[in-house]
């Protein structure tokens, strides 16, 4: 186990550098000159000459990368180009609203996606599963944003139950007054694609002998589904979630966006409409080892859930 | 090869394709939604070559006029003019001597006189209403349709072209060129996808051809790897062995002989890419990194329509999102029905 685990961090380096390469590609190379965004437009030659040489750019490409190096492993990417805060201090004071909304929501869609695959394979080939799944397709080709601007516009605006939007400084005034409605949409949206995976893990593991064994053995229905078909079918659920863990975690980015969420997701947005590079640059490559780092996690969660999982 | 159980309900002997076009018709749901899908296609065709929907940006309607059929329902000019215009006003002080600009007032006046018939009575009602500078919806939507179908499908063609092209080079040729290959798809699968579009979004100018570039450049990963699969299985079959026996050069195996037979890999990936794709669209331009504010998509109709809502106007949404949620649900189906009519053993 731990061979495997320093071999695959090992084998992270290379993925890491190209994601720093192609960063680095991205914002020195293909991108515009910072210049243009920090200067403005009638900057004078000696302010320009001041700004190239604060970052670097007067200097080899070589050079560039190494201070974008030294910026990645000192966790400090400089100062924001519009707002002249610490990036690592945007990251900081941003995570927790990020995490206010995605960790319900993870949980939440989870849990509940989990009950009603299992409830939906129990009545397998019925009417009520056909039309489920017909109308889980139909869902999913409405567009999120419909979603989002219906959902807000009822719950919010026309039956008052929640605030339009907002964002208060106390996690609890936070948890049950402004996130509910971003959570609940959400889980929502996202409940459609995910029963229908879990769906299909369930009844994949129905076909197994197992199951009739346990049936010959006079369990009952409950106990088949909830001690023998759960269990198993829980291995490929986790490995779902996890591998959808970061794409729900920025997903939930543009949820703040909508509902004006101090976030990190509401932070890169703006970032990226204003041309500030180091915020966006610094999101990129954390994110990305973050999302490597729970693969790996996930590979060796695997091991301890099922033993029969090699790792080689 | 093929060990297809419905062979009793094809007739055998006639071909991949052929099979598969049986089987396509033979599924009614499959023709309904190809059906929907061409006929749409074919709108939005006439739209792009200008014979529809040409006049979209004129302004007919009173501003938030509301969908209905009465065309005789007219209203007084949106914008009345203030009386006594085009002519001086009779009490009006004469401020010849400190307006700079006196001397040319009734210039403008004539020309905006000139301008009168441009202000032609608006109607109050339009079939699907119209927007908040009182443009026709049903024109808007179909201008929005052809932005929104025309992005969808040139970045699913980009984004084919670019993981289908490295996933048969990597999965024929393995080594070294494998080994290189896997690395650039494991750095664009390392960062979360709407990540990459934002690093891209704020590199590249605004504009339809960047949402384009960066939904082709962001999104061929998958197609990489199923075609990466299929090649592995497929290079060393026997009938690529033979080729190669016989003497056709790596390009022949590549695009000739083994390209015919995982054609279908790539057709099913690249129409789930056109739905994607047009589902990005729509929120590229809610961001403001889409389609530019001159333009039209489904996307920016949609964002436009999420103020109008609170106002209980609620026919921009209906306009844009009812066509769309209808085109990506006839086409996610028909690709169903595709991958079903290809691959019997899947069902």
């Amino acid at each position: 186990m731990r061979r495997y685990a320093s071999r695959r961090l090992l084998q992270m380096v290379p993925t890491l550098a190209g994601v720093v390469l192609l960063v680095f590609a991205l914002f020195h190379w293909v991108g515009p000159d910072p210049v243009d965004v920090l200067a403005g437009q009638y900057a004078s030659p000696e302010r320009i000459y001041l700004i190239r040489h604060q970052l670097g750019l007067d200097r080899s490409y070589a050079v560039q990368l190494g201070i974008f190096l030294r910026q990645i492993v000192t966790f400090d990417f400089g100062q924001s180009w519009t707002t002249g805060e610490d990036v690592a201090h945007i990251f900081a004071t941003r995570l927790p609203a990020s995490l206010t909304i995605a960790v319900p929501i993870l949980s939440l869609e989870f849990s509940i996606g989990t009950v009603l695959a299992l409830a939906v394979a129990s009545v397998r080939g019925s009417l009520t599963d056909r039309a489920l799944m017909v109308a889980c397709n139909v869902a999913m080709s409405i567009s999120f944003l419909i979603y989002v601007i219906v959902i807000q516009w009822l719950f919010a605006y026309r039956l008052g139950w929640f605030p339009v939007q907002g964002w208060s400084d106390r996690l609890r005034t936070n948890l049950t007054v402004y996130a509910p409605l971003p959570v609940l949409l959400a889980v929502l949206i996202n409940l459609a694609p995910t029963l229908r995976t879990f769906r299909t893990f369930v009844l994949d593991e129905y076909g197994h002998d197992y199951v009739r064994t346990a049936r010959a053995k006079g369990a009952s229905e409950p106990r088949v589904l909830l001690v023998h078909v759960l269990r198993n079918a829980l291995v490929p659920i986790l490995a779902y979630v996890s591998l959808a863990l970061p794409g729900l975690f920025v997903g939930a980015f543009l949820l703040e966006v909508f509902f004006s969420i101090p976030g990190i997701g509401r932070e890169l947005v703006g970032a990226v409409y204003r041309g500030d590079f180091p915020v966006i640059k610094a999101s990129v490559v954390y994110l990305a080892m973050l999302t490597m780092m729970i693969n790996l996690l996930t590979d060796l969660a695997f091991r301890l859930v099922d033993p029969r999982v090699r790792l080689t | 090869m093929t060990l297809a159980p419905s062979a009793a309900t094809t007739v055998p002997g006639s071909g991949f394709w052929p099979d598969v076009a049986q089987r396509l018709l033979r599924d009614r749901v499959a023709v309904v939604c190809a059906t929907l899908v061409v006929a749409l296609v074919l709108i939005e065709i006439a739209v792009a070559a200008g014979w529809l929907a040409r006049n979209w940006r004129d302004e007919v309607a009173i501003p938030y006029a509301p969908p209905g059929l009465d065309a005789r329902a007219r209203s007084e000019p949106a914008h009345p003019r203030e009386p006594g215009a085009g002519q001086a006003a009779p009490n009006a002080p004469d401020l010849g001597d400190v307006d700079p600009l006196a001397a040319r007032r009734s210039e403008w006046h004539l020309a905006s006189g000139s301008d009168a018939g441009a202000e032609a009575p608006r109607d109050a009602m339009r079939p699907l209403g119209a927007d908040r500078l009182g443009r026709d919806l049903l024109a808007k939507t179909l201008q929005g349709g052809r932005t929104s179908i025309f992005v969808g499908v040139v970045a699913a063609l980009m984004a084919t072209l670019i993981g289908s092209t490295l996933g048969a080079l990597a999965g024929y040729f393995g080594g070294a060129v494998g080994d290189a290959l896997e690395w650039l798809y494991n750095v664009f699968e390392s960062i979360p996808s709407l990540l990459l579009i934002f690093a891209l979004a704020a590199v590249l100018s605004r504009g339809t051809a960047t949402v384009v570039l960066i939904l082709g450049l962001t999104g061929w990963t998958g197609m990489y790897r199923a075609v990466r699969a299929e090649y592995l299985r497929h290079r060393a079959r026997p009938y690529v062995l033979s080729a190669q026996a016989l003497g056709v050069d790596h390009r022949g195996r590549i695009l000739r002989h083994i390209l015919p037979n995982v054609s279908h890999v790539i057709l099913v990936r690249l129409s789930v890419l056109v739905v994607a794709f047009i589902k990005a669209e729509v929120i590229l331009s809610f961001l403001g990194f889409g389609v530019p504010a001159d333009g039209v998509s489904w996307g920016t109709m949609i964002a436009e329509s999420q103020s109008e809502i609170l106002a209980g106007r609620w026919w921009q949404l209906a306009a844009a999102g009812v066509p769309m949620a209808l085109f990506v649900t006839a086409f996610s189906m028909f690709t169903d029905s595709l991958r079903d009519a290809m691959d019997p053993r899947l069902r």
